[in-house]
């Protein structure tokens, strides 16, 4: 699996000297992940983790996909038997959970862990460990909820699961606590993650890309890591609150004993609203990556759009109440909320506007992730101005919880975060496997998802504003909603083909796909400086970086970091703001104690699901795989010992940090 | 490089926008529908609905056509352009848009407001009417000063046409949302807490409401009826609800009447006029009276009624009534006693 043996060929990272290619065989070697089944367990390059990532979410989009085939089967006609209720409720809390939870977070996030070091840079994420420990507990958490409901324990109190229905008395046995433990889960890995990509962001960037040079998809990921650990920690108490009521028998939610239901949905909300920009940000970020290589021509105001970004970022916290503008709170703070609903519209508008003149301005090169991008346009703008609709305190009262509303988050996360994935998927196959996907099968799969999509999703605005309410099993004949439902499904089937289809020429590329060079689009970022797939180590050439899109600014005659050892896992850390050389830091060495970790832990978290004593007894386990995670090894130290020893006998403090004998940073950026 | 990828993306595109149109447009009308209101508050909603519709529908159009434009120009050109001046004079564009945006909404906010004083405001002399919530059926209370006129019926309300109604709402277990599209947007139910809207009815009809919050197994089955009818017909109602119920007047239905009394029923519905008393499941003193049962599943007939009773579960599986056990001529005993409960 080890791909650094290609590397030699790259023609943009530049291999001319023995020397060069000496050092490029050390550094393959001290970047060498494990082989063998203990050391598939042991990886820690960002490159194995982010694909572990990207390729487990994407077997979750494909289970949430056919719970949603599913459920439109069983809407096709009215009074349709094909599942009950109880089956039915199941499935749609399973589609909801792992579409949000399985899918598109980890997917996001998963896309950050492989893009984010190469588009910065490094040669590895910022602590490697912990993020493959966060990998392990998000397969695990996955794993859990599918065997659960394979048992028939699937949760089906929908993926917000209100209390008092998920409380103990009315939602008997573990469906609600498998629910309630997928949580716990999926927030750890997220945090996790977000705590590695936000040092790597900050701390581990090239030379020269000071903080007005930063990729926007770095950009994006940046701003929704933070959004995961200000939100993150909202629904852990959320749904710890919800254990405890149905482990231990406190009353957080039950009104009967003074606590309070609507509590349950504040928390819940003040999470769930910022969960919606968590995934849909990054796709903003991938539009920013594809279009100004289509457009061949630089991105239209990236100040403009970083601040929008960071904009969407703060504001995302303050809308959650418009999920309960049905709830009967006060009038004067439902007008708050709709205000600032309605003001989330002006960043998200000024990005689609710098898109357009990104466009108005380019030369274009049509291709398939371009495609994604324009459907994007197309599908997201009807799902942004039906938002705006729901902003709306009155039309709300309407809608909310109808078919419309359905219609209306399809549109933003399928039209909105889908069709960039895809176009990603598009874009960065190439670099992740080293070939190209099928251009003429990717048409296909545009248009299909296309046409299937829209067919799915907008008859629902009308079903919604005809009166079907959302989450219902069945419907009466009579009502009007048969040509709709049925014309849904047809929709959706023909989405279910272009999925499928996709899969189809993932397979053929991975196994007789054309080649693909190192940059195929020509694109501008640092991910097209390596080689395709990249090696263990990121880079060799360690080269300044000095503008917007380092490969379109004289790359190859910028000065190149020296003195960064490649016979230990050595990086060069630079300044938040201005990226200047900082000080160079040892990355850890592969190591199967993350994932020892995370099966502790797991235990730790199922067990907790029947007895309290779990997290006593878990405790122990997960005490003792930590401190073998974090117990200091001799060839640690010594490596360590031998880098500080370089690090002091080069030059003093004052004149910088260097490493060796040879200068950080030869020449000026 | 052809004109592969605006034409491709339009020829799909196209189709489905008209076709989206002409359903938007094609029977807005029906008994459960947001779009053909029957009452003051629906229809301040419905215009709202249609302004938004209409400011959306042109903000999209502009859009398009600028990201038509834009796709017009950059496959022409040979070249990127990326001089100063040009891309100065586009920054300038973008401002004005967004302040546009900016304006559009602002305006549409204070559309809102207005909107939301005019649905808001509390009404005088209202009817006022209580309502549990319970998992999967309503339960409603008219209010009179006189104890003995709290009339107390089940997923079946009728109003005076052109007299506000005000309900008062809670839920016994879990959370509901009262939702008559037809009168107006839904309010939540919640246990402990008491919330209250109020609707009104200006055309007589019947309108359909459902439970918009999800609330467990039977959700979806979880809808009532609201018949908006002329005061002298409402009046008529409301003197028959508050009489005790009916007693048997054949041998079949005394029959009807003790099993009623005997077998598990009494322990949760009431029959005022009788020992049966509970207060967990539909009160059925006037059951024959109302359209439709199993929380407006079923039409109140015969064989549907028949049916519920002896196996409710297949009908509505989950449901909180337990099968009766009862066949032939017992069956027929109690089906005949609750038809005359009218």
């Amino acid at each position: 699996m080890t791909p650094g043996e290609d590397a030699v060929k790259s023609p943009t990272d530049f291999s001319d000297s023995v020397d060069v290619q000496r050092e490029r065989r050390q550094l393959a070697e001290t970047w060498r992940e494990p082989t063998g089944l203990v050391g598939w367990f042991s990886c820690v390059h960002h490159t194995t983790i982010g694909r572990r990532f990207i390729i487990t979410a994407f077997v979750f989009f494909l289970l949430g996909g056919i719970e949603a085939v599913l459920m439109r089967l069983q809407l096709a006609r009215p009074e349709n038997r094909l599942l009950g209720p109880d089956l039915y409720n199941q499935i749609f809390t399973m589609h909801g959970s792992t579409m949000m939870f399985l899918f598109a977070v980890p997917m996001m996030l998963g896309l950050g862990i492989y893009l984010v070091p190469l588009m910065v840079g490094a040669r590895n994420i910022a602590f490697p460990r912990l993020i493959a420990f966060g990998y392990y507990l998000y397969l695990f958490g996955g794993i859990f909820l599918y065997f659960m409901f394979l048992l028939n324990s699937g949760p089906d109190n929908g993926w917000f699961s209100y209390v008092p229905l998920a409380g103990p008395q009315y939602a008997p046995g573990k469906r609600a606590d498998v629910w309630a433990q997928l949580i716990t889960f999926t927030e750890v890995s997220s945090l996790v993650v977000a705590v590695g990509l936000i040092v790597t962001v900050f701390k581990l960037r090239r030379p020269g890309m000071s903080i007005n040079r930063i990729p926007l998809f770095v950009w994006a990921e940046l701003v929704i890591s933070f959004m995961i650990i200000f939100a993150m920690p909202t629904v852990a108490l959320a749904s710890t609150c919800l254990i405890l009521d149905r482990l231990i028998g406190t009353h957080f939610f039950n009104p009967a004993e003074g606590g309070d239901v609507l509590l349950w949905q504040h928390l819940f909300w003040f999470f769930g609203h910022p969960e919606v920009y968590i995934i849909f940000i990054p796709a903003t970020g991938i539009i920013s990556a594809i279009l100004p290589t289509f457009c061949r021509r630089k991105i239209f105001g990236y100040t403009l759009l970083v601040l929008s970004l960071v904009a969407t970022g703060f504001i995302g916290f303050g809308l959650w109440v418009h999920h309960m503008f049905a709830t009967g709170l006060p009038k004067v703070a439902q007008s708050f909320f709709t205000a600032a609903s309605m003001m989330i519209a002006l960043p998200t508008g000024a990005q689609i506007f710098c898109w357009l003149a990104t466009l108005w301005r380019g030369k274009l090169v049509v291709k398939t992730p371009l495609l994604f991008v324009l459907g994007f346009f197309f599908n997201f703008l009807i799902g942004g101005l039906t938002g705006v609709m729901l902003a709306s305190v009155t039309l709300n009262q309407q809608v909310h919880d109808t078919f419309f509303v359905v219609a209306h988050f399809h549109y933003v996360l399928i039209g909105g975060s889908v069709f960039p994935l895809f176009g990603g998927l598009y874009y960065w196959f190439p670099k992740i496997t080293g070939r190209m996907l099928s251009e003429r099968t990717g048409r296909w799969v545009f248009g299909l998802m296309m046409i299937g999509f829209n067919l799915t999703f907008f008859p629902m605005h009308q079903l919604g504003l005809k009166g079907m309410p959302r989450r219902v099993y069945t419907y009466l004949p009579g009502l009007g909603w048969e040509g709709l439902n049925l014309l849904a499904t047809v929709g959706g089937s023909i989405m279910a083909v272009s999925v499928l289809l996709f899969i189809v020429n993932a397979f053929q590329s991975l196994r007789a796909g054309e080649a693909a060079n190192d940059n195929p689009w020509g694109a501008g970022s640092l991910e097209w400086a390596t080689a395709a797939p990249p090696p263990v180590y990121n880079f060799a050439r360690l080269s300044v970086v000095a503008g917007h899109d380092p490969l379109w600014d004289e790359f190859e005659k910028q000065p190149v970091v020296t003195g960064v050892r490649s016979d230990l896992r050595e990086v060069l850390v630079t300044t938040v703001l201005d990226a200047a050389p900082d000080h160079k830091y040892l990355m850890p060495d592969p190591s199967m104690w993350p994932f020892l970790t995370a099966v502790a832990t797991t235990g730790l978290f199922v067990g907790s699901i029947f007895t309290p004593w779990a997290v006593v007894i878990g405790a122990v386990p997960v005490t003792i795989t930590m401190i073998g995670w974090f117990w200091p090894k001799r060839r640690e130290q010594e490596e360590q010992a031998a880098a500080e020893h370089g690090h002091h006998s080069g030059a003093g403090k004052d004149e910088g940090p260097v490493g060796g004998e040879r200068p950080i940073w030869e020449g000026q950026a | 490089m052809k004109l592969w990828g605006k034409q491709k993306l339009w020829r799909n595109a196209l189709p489905v926008i008209c076709a989206a149109m002409l359903t938007l447009y094609s029977s807005c009308a029906g008994r459960q529908s947001a779009l053909d209101p029957a009452g003051p508050q629906s229809l301040r909603l419905s215009r709202m609905w249609w302004l938004m519709f209409w400011v959306c529908t042109v903000v999209f159009i502009l859009v398009m056509a600028a990201l038509c434009e834009a796709l017009r120009r950059a496959r022409s050109r040979a070249r990127p352009e990326v001089e100063p001046i040009a891309e100065r004079k586009i920054t300038k564009v973008i401002a004005g848009a967004l302040g546009i945006s900016a304006v559009i909404l602002f305006i549409l906010m204070i559309a809102d407001f207005m909107t939301g004083r005019a649905v808001y405001s509390q009404p005088q002399n209202a009817l006022q009417i209580k309502v549990y919530g319970r998992q999967w059926w309503w339960e409603f209370q008219y209010g009179d000063p006189q104890p003995s006129r709290r009339v107390t019926t089940a997923n079946e309300i009728h109003i005076p046409v052109g007299r506000p109604v005000m309900l008062q709402m809670t839920a016994r277990d879990v959370i509901h949302s009262l939702w008559v599209p037809n009168l107006h947007g839904k309010t939540d139910l919640m246990p402990g807490y008491q919330t209250t809207m109020w609707l009104q009815a200006d055309r007589p009809g019947t309108y359909r409401g459902q439970c918009a919050e999800y609330c467990g197994h039977q959700h979806a089955h979880m809808a009532f009826l609201v018949v908006a009818e002329s005061n002298e017909q409402f009046n008529a109602w409301f003197e028959n609800q508050c009489r005790a119920a009916h007693s048997p007047i054949d041998a079949s239905q005394q029959r009807g009447q003790q099993l009623f009394m005997t077998r598990g029923c009494v322990m949760c519905h009431q029959i005022r006029g009788t020992n049966a008393g509970g207060r967990l499941a539909p009160d059925l003193t006037h059951l024959a009276s109302r359209q439709t049962i199993a929380a407006g599943t079923l039409q109140n007939n015969h064989d549907n009624l028949g049916n519920w009773i002896a196996d409710s579960q297949h009908v509505k599986p989950g449901n909180r009534m337990p099968p009766s056990g009862l066949n032939g001529e017992d069956l027929q005993a109690i089906v005949s006693y609750l038809e005359n409960l009218k």
